[in-house]
């Protein structure tokens, strides 16, 4: 006798055996045993779409089937590389190449093309199909994202990211046939929309349909313009990315050598966005502290990812009091180079330029932001996703794995590792918490880490005491988590005192900015790197940054004075996206669960009179008024003959479907598992009301 | 749990005042209970309140339904039904389908259009008498070629009788 075990967990592919035991999907079986299958539209975060038709497959019995939507059999006989399905494979890539417009010199996304990568790898010599691409505007109306309709495949990933993880659905598939695109509602461009400019819509992109806007050629201009002065600021979550463009694993630490090529291109000082992260937490902390004592305005939500921040104006507008009034470390770090360099670097300030280094496209929306801007001027001049400023190390010739490490010029270049973890989810809370713990206690803990808040999970809660205090805390990425996590705290459903969210999975580390790496465990590694980061600097609470220090003392006072509050805190707009249209709250109920009973008008039920049981029980309803919150229908035998006649009655769900009326011992009515002996019409009434009852 | 009802945020929203308060398009949602699965059969009853889909229309369906925009307007322009321009007052529907395209329904399409004087890529008149437009398939194929006028069909349609039917018609138009 075979093993049961070992039958229900194998399969066979191309004559080999491989086991599977969790894997939904044959894709995945397949990947597990080191087949990379091509494919574009499949994300193992996003629903299954099954619209390349690259990931095809040979099931023995089934024919030619998508592996991404075929779940793994026991004793399954597959392969994936008979002669039939590589001409399949390759007449489907040169049907989308057809319609591609294929400038890839030209093209943003070259390097980590997946269109180009599979056209390669499966040698697409010709391309046997007319050309079907008729020349379309680009979007270019985001100042984040830029949208080339030209270059789409149509996979539908974009879509999906946008509407199933971040619960936004900016674009979606408009027109049909062959007019079909992938677009913005009423033929309105990404930067008119709800659209909240996470750029993961860009990340999934199998080609350059959707890419951040760059800034590169202004930041190259001010470079070379002999009047200005360059600084820039480096984020967190960059050094742990920049290195992959370099042949580097994700996670490695490349501050030293980011330094050394941001010097080498002319910047005249490089600083860290660290800095100003800790100076983000004391003022964070502070608020919340105040808050939490007062009792009001709680949750505090950190406001840190401008994606985020661009959410709750848009779907919360009425929460806005929640979210901290802390600028981003970005614009905290704009707002004070603008006041404080140009007397210590000896410049104008018209003459000042601030670059910021940021793993997000959002960031350059929040730059752009009017609140950020004085006297004409914007805090940060220019924002360079990772993606934007290797392009320039390479442009310029720079052998990077060469470049001896450089330290970041002071003050502005000094931080603590709280400043340093807020690339990763669960960072800002950390780091709020090592700043708190001490203001809080007054007393130093052993060890600086908080471990519960750390997880790399979709939501994660935790309560962590300070003093004789609980606070209980949530951290969440993915704005349909957020979304639905901060529904929970209007319904009274859910209580936190604190709550970090952060747009991309896993954080900043995540964002639509950072080197496209289709590696698996990239976000994994990365995060590791920042705390490894941290782990390696002297100081890792913010209060201990001398800097930071000497900042309160000569400018800013102390948390949450009137000064740091005209330079570090900010307010929030209503951007409702049906602003004059509103939609009255009586619009917003779900359709009501209807109560279903069925009476049994099999043959035996119908002798034992179940029609006139039926005729009655929908007079009473018409009487009652009953009729729209309770569905009346006959259904067809029960198999209980004896016991007829049978009603089942249950809420539409049909595990619940079974609950029968027996009439052996005199009729029976269950409602909820709960019989109801000697039961007649008028016990059938009262089962109803009951039910009824508790569904409202 | 959230002290933030006097807002100014909310104040703010509650002082720009909605210009039309959509009470048509309300009760079309109370009818489907709100239900977003219905939202084809939601969009047709706007439609035949309003002749087309008016942008903020679809924009309120969303919103009561808790859709995104781009949902609805997806579902809108993949559907021939749905009209995004407003439509004349005499709706012509020209079969295109099989049976009528090889009856030559394009020459009466191109009378039609040059009768009209329609543009490229336009579809109603100016004055909003005539919209003529294109459709698959009538089911009506014995009749071919064959249109409709608003709920009329008319067979065995030459390019000079569908000239000499709008001419008919806009003489009525100018007699009222």
């Amino acid at each position: 006798m075979r093993n049961t075990s070992e039958t229900k967990t194998t399969l066979t592919v191309n004559g080999r055996e491989v086991s599977f035991n969790e894997e939904t999907n044959l894709l995945a079986v397949l990947r597990k045993a080191d087949i990379d299958i091509p494919t574009f539209c499949y994300h193992s975060e996003l629903s299954v779409y099954g619209a390349c038709r690259l990931c095809i497959v040979d099931v023995e019995g089934r024919g030619i089937v998508t592996s991404c939507s075929t779940a793994p059999e026991p004793n399954m006989r597959v392969r994936t590389d008979t002669k039939e399905l590589r001409q399949m494979r390759k007449i489907n890539v040169e049907l989308l190449l057809a319609g591609h417009q294929r400038e890839c010199p030209t093209c943003d996304k070259s390097d980590t093309c997946r269109l180009l990568e599979i056209a390669r790898r499966l040698g697409i010599d010709e391309i046997r199909f007319k050309e079907n691409n008729r020349q379309q505007p680009l979007d270019r109306s985001g100042v984040s994202l830029v949208r080339d309709p030209n270059k789409c495949v149509l996979c539908g990933d974009c879509v999906r990211y946008c509407g199933e993880i971040q619960d936004v659905g900016a674009i979606d598939f408009i027109g049909r046939g062959a007019k079909t695109q992938v677009a913005p509602a009423f033929n309105k461009g990404l930067g008119e929309v709800e659209c909240v400019n996470c750029g993961q819509c860009a990340a999934v992109c199998p080609t350059g349909a959707i890419t951040p806007r760059s800034e590169i050629e202004d930041v190259w201009e001010a470079l070379h313009d002999p009047d200005k002065t360059v600084v820039v600021q480096l984020a967190p979550a960059v050094r742990v990315s920049a290195g992959e463009a370099f042949g580097g694993a994700p996670g490695e630490l490349a501050t030293g050598r980011l330094v050394a090529a941001l010097k080498r291109l002319g910047f005249d000082q490089v600083y860290d966005t660290s800095f100003t992260a800790d100076l983000t937490v004391i003022e964070e902390a502070n608020e919340f502290l105040t808050r939490y004592q007062a009792g009001e305005k709680l949750p505090q939500f950190t406001s840190c990812c401008p994606a985020w921040v661009k959410f709750m104006e848009q779907y919360h507008p009425e929460m806005l009091p929640n979210l901290s009034t802390c600028r981003s470390p970005q614009q905290m770090f704009g707002s004070l180079a603008k006041r404080m360099l140009p007397e210590r670097l000896g410049v104008e300030k018209k003459n000042l330029v601030v670059v910021s280094l940021m793993p997000c496209t959002a960031k350059k929306f929040e730059a752009k932001r009017e609140e950020f801007w004085s006297d004409e001027m914007a805090d940060v001049d220019h924002v360079l996703t990772t993606q934007e400023v290797t392009r320039m190390i390479k442009e310029a010739g720079i052998r990077f794995t060469n470049l001896e490490p450089r330290a970041f010029d002071m003050p502005f270049g000094f931080k603590t590792g709280a400043g340093v973890i807020f690339g990763s989810s669960g960072g800002v809370t950390e780091a709020v918490l090592r700043y708190a713990y001490e203001e809080v206690t007054g007393s130093r803990r052993e060890e600086f880490e908080f471990h519960q808040v750390r997880g790399n999970r979709g939501l994660l809660e935790t309560e962590v005491e300070l003093g004789e205090n609980k606070i209980k805390l949530a951290v969440v990425f993915g704005l349909g988590n957020a979304r639905q996590l901060v529904e929970r705290v209007a319904r009274g459903e859910a209580d936190y005192d604190f709550v970090e969210v952060m747009a991309c999975a896993g954080g900043c580390v995540s964002g639509g900015g950072q080197p496209v790496n289709g590696e698996e465990e990239t976000r994994e590694r990365r995060i590791h790197g920042l705390f490894n980061a941290d782990e390696t600097l002297q100081l890792h609470a913010p209060q201990e940054n001398p800097y930071v220090q000497e900042g309160y003392n000569k400018v800013l006072r102390e948390p949450g004075s009137e000064i740091a509050h005209r330079l570090l805190h900010t307010d929030y707009t209503n951007r409702r996206p049906t602003l004059g249209l509103e939609v009255p709250e009586e619009h917003h109920p779900r359709p009501k669960e209807k109560v279903k009973i069925e009476v049994c008008v099999g043959t035996g039920c119908f002798l034992r009179g179940s029609q006139e049981l039926y005729s009655e029980l929908a007079a009473y309803l018409k009487e009652t008024g009953q009729e729209e919150e309770v569905e009346l229908c006959g259904t067809y035998c029960h198999e209980r003959c004896d016991r007829g006649p049978v009603m089942a009655m249950a809420g539409i769900r049909p595990m619940t479907c079974r609950k029968t009326w027996m009439s052996e011992h005199g009729p029976v009515v269950s409602v909820d598992e709960e019989l109801l002996e000697n039961c007649d019409v008028n016990a059938a009434k009262t089962a109803i009301q009951e039910k009824l009852k508790k569904l409202n | 749990m959230c002290q933030n009802t006097d807002s100014s945020a909310v104040q703010a929203e509650k002082q720009k005042q909605p210009v039309r308060s959509f009470e048509k398009i309300r009760e079309i949602l109370r009818d489907n209970n709100h239900d977003p699965a219905r939202l084809v059969p939601i969009l047709q009853k706007v439609q035949e309140e309003y002749r087309y889909l008016p942008e903020d229309a679809m924009s309120y369906v969303a919103a009561a339904l808790g859709l995104p925009a781009a949902r609805v307007y997806g579902v809108a322009t993949f559907y021939a039904h749905f009209a995004l321009q407003p439509k004349g007052k005499y709706i012509i529907r020209l079969c295109d389908g099989t049976a009528c395209h090889v009856k030559a329904s394009i020459p009466i399409l191109e009378a039609m259009r040059s009768r009209l004087g329609l543009g490229e890529e336009q579809e109603t008149t100016d004055d909003m008498l005539f919209t003529v437009e294109t459709v698959s398939c009538l089911g009506a194929c014995g009749l071919a070629p064959v249109m409709l006028v608003n709920e009329q069909t008319y067979g065995q349609m030459t390019p000079e009788g569908a000239v000499a039917l709008i001419d008919k018609i806009m003489e009525q138009e100018n007699n009222q």
